[in-house]
Formats: structure tokens, C-alpha cells, sequence
């Protein structure tokens, strides 16, 4: 119910509050970009919150083409394109994966296919750490240790697998096993089913898949760290890197731009398919 | 055409056997009704004609070919869901063709039979939508439409009409009766409605606990009934069932029973009846008799086995048509069909006369048919 006085006490209060949390949680983005298009001396003499006296963009362009990480001075943005190398096919195949799953676990049940389903969700709270030892040897063994595709892809792959079966699983459980029956009689078969009859109604859950993959994989900076060298390195990894690798001075302006650079993919994603990862959570949350 | 021959079929899920040995034949051009109560096996049964559930044992034949090892979609039927099960991303025209399409049917013979699907349902206008953009009823027709498309031998509906308001049912009830007699293909119609199974059928299997417990056309079904089972479950409100005693004398068999004072009073059988319950006399044994059998004097027809009785109203029910009237006979709660013109005074006595001549007769122990 919507109380009729459109601006009331209470409203007055729940947005108040509102606003504080906002401010609270940007504020540490406000610090980085004004930081950011602030010179090396404005930095020593202003305070942390004040505004640049000008838009500088020497410390973007310094971040984004000439800083030293490691040994070159090359700036981020060649970390910044391997962090695209790994994650588009990361996603992909993670998804793709992720949805035959969910729909072999709800609507093509086997003989122990929910002690299987029960085993990937184990998967979901296995911390990053405990898949390093095991993964590394794997990766070892099949010669493809140190690489960044499919090296490091093939750990994201694996790790979100847990994830993107159990987001396809429960959505797909939600869609009539009538449907199933129907196109089995209408001479349809294992893939030709999935393809026309399921994927067709999965967009709002290969959006949220893809953005929560996304998201991970982008940000994801330990297994980054273990399983890729040198230029192979994501840009999660270039930026930690940049800021140890001190010469004279710590550049905060260019340590700043090269983090919102970083960041800026994952924000897109969040403004673009946004409202898909809402409408897709709450789909599942009502037919699961 | 479409003959479906069942021998023998079993099913179990791990330990349960859901399905007991079920054999039904039908003739060719039959509307065979499977009706049950929910969880008596119809759907496992219906599912295991389709080939979507394999049979634990027993044999299908589909016009005289054994289909066990076949796919459903090599079974030549169609099914039509109770939830409708249209494909939500296709239009009503990709909906219909969709089978034909995966059957690899030529273009111009597809675009022919959509056209008479569609003629024949009057889903011309509705080609181009989606199924959401779709009412409930126009759904179902799609669904239908789907299923005729395919022009198979036999074709499979599992409680077609049961998400539907009652108005829409009654329609869609005669329309598939219509489509049956226009395809001349035998169909398999799953319903716990008995009212469904009487009209739309030719043949019925009544089931319960995973054993047809009749199968036989409407009108054995419902005057003829091979247990209680069937007697209570087909006919709306249910058939009376009163325990009576039978008492021989004088060269006649008669039932003996309370009125409402305490009273005995001798309710006299046809001769056909009293000779069927020689076995039986001096033993208790289970009445059945339909509400429409207990009438007002007024509308009783003239017959030998009429026996009126005063008895006290407890309750009526007007339905328009007639009034119910609940009584009580025995103790037993029994209900009457009377015409709605009757006096009736709750709490008051009133004749009701017995139609003798169809009444059944059940034992009392297991429910099976004595005479």
C-alpha cells in the first residue's frame, strides 16, 4: 500500500537513511577518481576528499600505457586485453556447461542424479584456496600450466561450474516437465530440445549466469596470481604488481586510474544487464 | 483406425508396484476413458502407452505392432497435457508444426495440414501468437491442434480439460467428442471426472490401486457395476449404500429394514433379484441404490418394484433440475432425487418410493458384487 501523502515522516526517513549508505559506500570511488585526476604535489597539499584544481589526465594515460609492472613499462593496458582473453571464453564455456547441466539434472534424471547435484553444490562453498594444489598438478600433468588460455581459463571454467549448474538448475526446474514429454512425442530428441524448447526461454538466467561469471572471473585475483606469469598475467594481477613496484615516489594518481580501469568493465556489465540479473534472480526465486 | 491392445502390464518405482497386470482391448475408431482416483495408476499407465515410462512388464500394441522397444516419438500418437505443454517461444503456427517439421513432412503438405488444423479449430486468427498471449481454452485448442496435426493412429489426453472454468469444459467435452468422430482415431482419455468418462467415452476402465476394477462401455459401468469401487465412484451424488438384511419366508425374498420409528418394515425385491439372492438369505449384505431410484410417489413410474417408505427429511439440496433430499435408512445416510415441485418439510416425514429393479447388491466384507 502506498500511503497517500507521497512525502511523509517515514518516507523522509527511509530515504535519509538511503543516502547516508550511499554516501558511505561511494565515497571510496569519489576518493579514487578525484585522486586519480589529481597531480603528484596537489595530492601532498590537499586533503583526501578535495576537489582536483584541474582535470589531469596524465596519470590515466601514464596507468594505462606507460607505468612499470614487473619489468616493462608498458602501462595496464595489455593485462587489461589478457583479462578480456580469459574471460569472454571463460564465461561462455562456464555457461554453456552450466545450462546443460541444469537441464540433464531436472529434466533427464539418472540413477543418483541428485547425489550428483549435491556434490556440485559442495562445490559452491569450497574456498579458492583448497582447488590451488590440486589444480596446479592437473594443469601440470596436461601441459598447460603458466598460460592464461586455456590455462587459467580452465580453472575459472571448473570452479564456476558449481555455480552456473546450480543458477540453470533451479530456474530449469521451474519449467513443466509437460513441455519435455510433448516435444519427446513430437519427435524431438536430447539436443534438439534444449536448443529450440529450453534455451529460447533461458534468457534471463543466461544473463544472470553470465554477469555473476563475469563479475568473478574479472575480479578474481588469486588463482590469477598462482596460475599465470609474466605477460600473461590478468589485469586483477598487473595492478597489484603496479603498485609494489615502486620506484621512487608511490604514484597514488596513477595506482587510482589503473584500479577504476579495471573496474570499469564489471560497472558496464552491472549498468547494461542490471536489471536482467534482478528480474532473472527473482524468476527462479518464485518458480524454484 | 488406431487399435490399442494392453497385455498384462506391470509397472513398478523401485519397490512399489503402482501398476498390477492391466489388459485392455479396444476396437478400432474407440474412445477409450481411464478414470480413477488420483494416484490409481492412470497417468503411470498413459505415460507407459506413450513410451515416456517403460513398462516393468507386459506388452503395447498399437494397430496389432508390439511398440515396447520403440521411442515415443516412433509410436505413432500424439498427447495432449493438462497443462497444455505448448512450446512458450513458438507461435501457434511453429507450435502445430513443430512435430511435422522433426518428421522432415514437406513444406507444401505442412502448410496444408496447418491450414486444416486450423480451420478445424478456429485457430486461424491466432497463428502468429504466443502461447501467453493465449486464454486458457484457446491454448488448449492449440494443443489439440498440435496433436491432430500429427494424424497419428492413436492419440493420448491426459486430463485435458481439468485447468479449465466449468463452462469452458463442458464445451471443450463435446468438441473432443466431435474431433472423434470427424478423425475416426482411436483416443485415450485420462480423467478422475466421472462425469467426463460417461459422456465422452465408449469404453471405460475404471481403476484403483493400480487394477482396473471394470472396464466396459458407460452403460455398464454405471448400471452394471462389478464392485463397490465402481458403484461409488461413477454417478453423482454417489449411489447409496445401505447394509440390509435378507429374509426368506412364504416363498418370497425380501430385504428387511428400519424406518425411521424403529420399525421393521419388509422391502420387497423383483423376482429376478429375490432368485439371485437365495445364496444370501439371513446374511447382511450392502444395498446399492442411486439417488435417482429413490423417488417422490409423485414422479415414481409404475412398476411391480416400487416400495414407498416414510422417511425423515434431514436436508434438502434444490439443484434446479430435481432436489436432493438426505435421509437416513439403517442409520445410513441415503440420498433421494425428487422433483422440485415436492412438499418437503425438514424434520418432517415424506414418502419416498424405491425403484427396486436396478438396485445392486455388494458384500459386505470386500466390496465385490453379489447380485
Amino acid at each position: 500500500m502506498r500511503t497517500s501523502s507521497a512525502f511523509g515522516p517515514r518516507r523522509w526517513l527511509i530515504y535519509g537513511l538511503l543516502t547516508v549508505a550511499a554516501v558511505f559506500f561511494l565515497l571510496p570511488f569519489y576518493v579514487m577518481l578525484v585522486t586519480a585526476f589529481k597531480t603528484m604535489p596537489e595530492i601532498y597539499s590537499t586533503g583526501i576528499l578535495a576537489l582536483p584544481d584541474s582535470l589531469n589526465f596524465s596519470a590515466w594515460i601514464h596507468a594505462w600505457s606507460a607505468a612499470t609492472i614487473g619489468a616493462a613499462s608498458e602501462g595496464i593496458h595489455g593485462y587489461f586485453l589478457n583479462s578480456f582473453i580469459l574471460v569472454i571464453p571463460a564465461v561462455i564455456i562456464s555457461t554453456a556447461i552450466g545450462a546443460f547441466n541444469g537441464y540433464i539434472l531436472t529434466h533427464w534424471r539418472f540413477r543418483g542424479s541428485n547425489i550428483f547435484f549435491y556434490m556440485l553444490l559442495l562445490g559452491t562453498i569450497i574456498p579458492f584456496q583448497i582447488v590451488l594444489l590440486p589444480m596446479a598438478w592437473v594443469e601440470g600433468r596436461i601441459g598447460i600450466a603458466g598460460t592464461l588460455v586455456p590455462g587459467l581459463m580452465m580453472v575459472h571454467v571448473i570452479y564456476g561450474l558449481a555455480f552456473t549448474t546450480l543458477f540453470f538448475r533451479n530456474y530449469y526446474v521451474g519449467i513443466p516437465h509437460d513441455l519435455i514429454k510433448a516435444a519427446r512425442v513430437d519427435g524431438a530428441g536430447f539436443f534438439s530440445i534444449f536448443f529450440r524448447i529450453m534455451l529460447p526461454v533461458s534468457t534471463p538466467i543466461i544473463m544472470v549466469t553470465a554477469i555473476w561469471q563475469f563479475t568473478m572471473i574479472w575480479n578474481n585475483f588469486l588463482f590469477g596470481v598462482v596460475f599465470t606469469q609474466g605477460g600473461q598475467q590478468p589485469v586483477t594481477v598487473a595492478i597489484n604488481d603496479l603498485v609494489d613496484t615502486v620506484t621512487s615516489v608511490h604514484m597514488w594518481n596513477v595506482d587510482m586510474a589503473a584500479a577504476i580501469f579495471a573496474a570499469l568493465p564489471t560497472l558496464l556489465v552491472y549498468l547494461i544487464a542490471g536489471k536482467y540479473f534482478v528480474r532473472g534472480l527473482t524468476a527462479g526465486a518464485v518458480k524454484g | 483406425m488406431g487399435r490399442l491392445i494392453l497385455k498384462n502390464i506391470h509397472k513398478t518405482f523401485g519397490k512399489d508396484e503402482v501398476l498390477h497386470g492391466i489388459n485392455i482391448e479396444t476396437a478400432e475408431n474407440q474412445f477409450l476413458i481411464l478414470v480413477g482416483p488420483s494416484g490409481c495408476g492412470k497417468t503411470t499407465l498413459l505415460n507407459i502407452i506413450a513410451g515416456l515410462e517403460r513398462e516393468s512388464a507386459g506388452d503395447i500394441l498399437i494397430n496389432d505392432r508390439r511398440v515396447n522397444d520403440l521411442s515415443p516419438k516412433n509410436r505413432d500418437i500424439a498427447m495432449v497435457f493438462q497443462s497444455y505443454a505448448l512450446y512458450p517461444s513458438m507461435s501457434v503456427r511453429d507450435n502445430i508444426l513443430f512435430g511435422l517439421v522433426n518428421r522432415h513432412v514437406p513444406k507444401h503438405e505442412r502448410e496444408q495440414i496447418l491450414q486444416d488444423v486450423a480451420h478445424m479449430l478456429q485457430l486461424d486468427h491466432l497463428l502468429d501468437r504466443r502461447p501467453r498471449q493465449l486464454s486458457g481454452g484457446q491454448q488448449q485448442r492449440v494443443a489439440i491442434g498440435r496433436a491432430i496435426a500429427r494424424r497419428p493412429a492413436l492419440f493420448l489426453f491426459d486430463e485435458p480439460l481439468s485447468n479449465l472454468d466449468a463452462k469452458l469444459r463442458v464445451e471443450m467435452r463435446t468438441e473432443i467428442k466431435r474431433l472423434h468422430q470427424q478423425l475416426q482415431t482411436t483416443m485415450v482419455y485420462v480423467t478422475h471426472d466421472q462425469i467426463e468418462a460417461m459422456t465422452m467415452g465408449d469404453l471405460i476402465a475404471v481403476m484403483n490401486d493400480g487394477i482396473i476394477q471394470q472396464l466396459g462401455t458407460p452403460d455398464a459401468i454405471y448400471n452394471d457395476p462389478a464392485n463397490r469401487f465402481v458403484a461409488g465412484f461413477m454417478g453423482s451424488p454417489s449411489m447409496n449404500f445401505i447394509p440390509v438384511t435378507v429374509c426368506q419366508g412364504e416363498g418370497t425374498v425380501w430385504l428387511e429394514v428400519r424406518e425411521e420409528d424403529q420399525t421393521m418394515s419388509r422391502l420387497p425385491l423383483p423376482p429376478v433379484l429375490q432368485s439371485r439372492l437365495k445364496t444370501v438369505v439371513d446374511r447382511k449384505v450392502i444395498l446399492g441404490i442411486r439417488p435417482e431410484q429413490i423417488t417422490d410417489p409423485g414422479s415414481a413410474r409404475e412398476g411391480s418394484a416400487l416400495h414407498t417408505m416414510e422417511l425423515k427429511v434431514e436436508m434438502t439440496e434444490p439443484t434446479g433440475a430435481d432436489t436432493l433430499v438426505f435421509t437416513r435408512l439403517n442409520k445410513t445416510p441415503l440420498v433421494a432425487r425428487a422433483h422440485p415441485s415436492t412438499k418437503l418439510l425438514q424434520g418432517s416425514n415424506t414418502p419416498l418410493s424405491f425403484h427396486m429393479e436396478r438396485a445392486v447388491f455388494f458384500d459386505p466384507d470386500d466390496g465385490q458384487r453379489l447380485a
